[in-house]
């Protein structure tokens, strides 16, 4: 291990934190600007110190466990939602050399791993807090995760048959030529819908919708519990943008610009993209979203994955 | 033959999943059994690892506890469970019943102490590496058991356990299809 990725290891989860809690920032900012209005734009130059007033605000929080909660689940799933989101990270490769576990020859399937385990942190959740909204809102989740999870990794499986590997690396240097978006655009949808259905952002936010279920799975929660919820669904998006810059946009390839900084900023445009997304699109309902997955994206990526093998196939046997 | 800090991580995750697997027994929330069993299916992922199987370690983690535990979790919030249940559970969980599988297991137990010996004596000369006097080939890789071998090895040599297994899921599939299915007359 270099001595960078030990850095990484230690200084990685309090700037992923950062990152997650100034996006918050960047997400009130660009929704005020896209449905014109201001947004937080009092606290520090353009409002930058808001989400450290939010911060400092939470910290001070009552810092309440319901008497009718599961008190060990209870706290637990905050817990389990944010190590799964940070250890996933582990395998991101930032640039050719600059990672902690980027060369893990299963590092994709370590990725879908804590994915599928970080749906714990929600049913978790719903379930511990023992009250009607959230175990509605945890139940939703269960469902929704499993179901997409399962196109996520059928999505997926083109870019590995491209790549040859599940290592993270290895499918970066192999997008050398041409990024897997060009030809893996159906499987780059399904993933990024897939992407949008695990982090429950809108319009896929069933497990949280305000208007029918308080606040879905996390009701009950409060102070900085809540915070870690809320820091683990934005470093969620982060992880999701990450994912995709490295699997469908050539990770930290590209001319002129330092490797990192092209990683970053095509990071950075997919997480824009998030945003703009839920400023753009209304919540489905929860029986047009299963009828979504089920229906369309799962025949679409198993379509995907049979096109892809085809070609591969044909262009092995000339 | 072991690097000394695998074996010891191997051992402790061995123990893992024996605590992890008598946790599950014993708790009388069911919810908390499922969570245990849980850490018990990551610690077998983690012995997967060590042993040089990342495949079928990462599987382990998407396919049991991903998956089908969370499923587990799902049925369980679905039943809605209370504290009665729970005193019922403690019910069952009285001396006596311990006796009978306490009896059984102490027995198997037995046997495998005795087994174990010949299990841990050198393999005959096919199987066994090279004579001791030689020294020790350097120790193979962490990974061994990679996903092409694996993938290979189910279109090969076990290509029928894979089609039977096939028809056994969509098998599954049907009879699902044809319990969820609304009769005409219910709608």
């Amino acid at each position: 291990m270099t001595r960078a990725s030990l850095a990484l290891v230690v200084l990685g989860p309090f700037a992923l934190l950062g990152l997650a809690t100034v996006l918050t920032w960047v997400e009130r900012r660009l929704l005020g600007l896209w449905q014109d209005r201001h947004g937080p734009n009092r606290v520090g130059p353009g409002g930058l110190f808001q989400p450290v007033a939010d911060g400092t605000k939470i910290l001070f929080k009552q810092d309440w466990i319901p008497p009718f909660a599961d008190r060990s689940v209870f706290i637990l799933a905050p817990v389990i939602g944010m190590m799964t989101v940070l250890l996933s990270f582990g395998v991101i490769p930032l640039t050719d050399t600059l990672w902690i576990a980027g060369n893990l020859n299963v590092g994709l399937l370590f990725i879908l791993g804590m994915m599928g385990l970080g749906v714990y942190a929600v049913v978790l959740a719903g379930w511990a807090s023992n009250s009607k909204y959230a175990l509605l809102g945890g139940m939703r989740a269960a469902a929704q995760m499993i179901s997409y999870e399962v196109f996520m990794g059928l999505s997926l499986l083109g870019v590995v048959m491209l790549a040859g590997s599940f290592n993270l690396r290895t499918i970066v240097s192999a997008q050398a030529g041409l990024w897997f978006i060009v030809p893996q655009g159906l499987g780059f949808c399904v993933f990024l819908l897939a992407g949008l259905a695990e982090t429950h952002r809108l319009p896929f936010d069933l497990p949280e919708g305000e208007n029918e279920l308080g606040a879905g799975f996390h009701t009950e929660y409060s102070g900085m519990k809540f915070g870690m919820f809320f820091i683990a669904e934005y470093a969620g998006i982060v992880l999701i943008s990450a994912l995709i810059a490295t699997l469908y946009l050539g990770g930290w390839r590209g001319p002129w610009l330092a490797p990192a900084l092209w990683f970053a900023l095509k990071t950075g445009v997919v997480v824009v993209f998030f945003i703009l997304l839920r400023a753009a699109l209304p919540r489905l309902r929860y029986d047009q979203l299963m009828a979504l997955g089920w229906k369309v994206l799962l025949p679409l990526s198993l379509l995907n994955v049979m096109a892809t093998a085809t070609v591969l196939m044909l262009r092995a046997t000339p | 033959m072991h690097a000394p800090i695998p074996h010891a991580l191997g051992l402790l995750c061995a123990a893992t999943t024996l605590v992890g697997a008598m946790m599950v027994i014993t708790r009388k929330v069911v919810v908390h059994a499922v969570l245990y069993l849980v850490v018990t299916l990551l610690a077998l992922a983690v012995v997967l690892a060590l042993l040089g199987a990342p495949f079928a370690a990462a599987l382990e983690v998407i396919i049991y506890a991903g998956a089908i535990m969370v499923l587990f979790v799902f049925v369980v919030m679905m039943l809605n469970l209370g504290q009665a249940d729970s005193a019922r559970e403690s019910e069952w969980m009285r001396p006596r019943a311990w006796l009978g599988p306490a009896l059984l297991a102490a027995l198997l137990c037995a046997e495998l102490l005795y087994a174990l010996p010949s299990l841990l004596a050198p393999l005959p000369p096919p199987f066994a590496g090279p004579a001791t006097e030689t020294p020790l080939p350097p120790a193979p890789p962490l990974f061994r058991l990679g996903v092409h071998d694996v993938g290979l090895s189910l279109f090969g040599p076990y290509v029928l356990m894979v089609e039977l297994v096939s028809f056994l899921l969509l098998a599954g599939l049907v009879s699902a299809f044809h319990i969820g299915r609304r009769r005409a007359e219910e709608r």
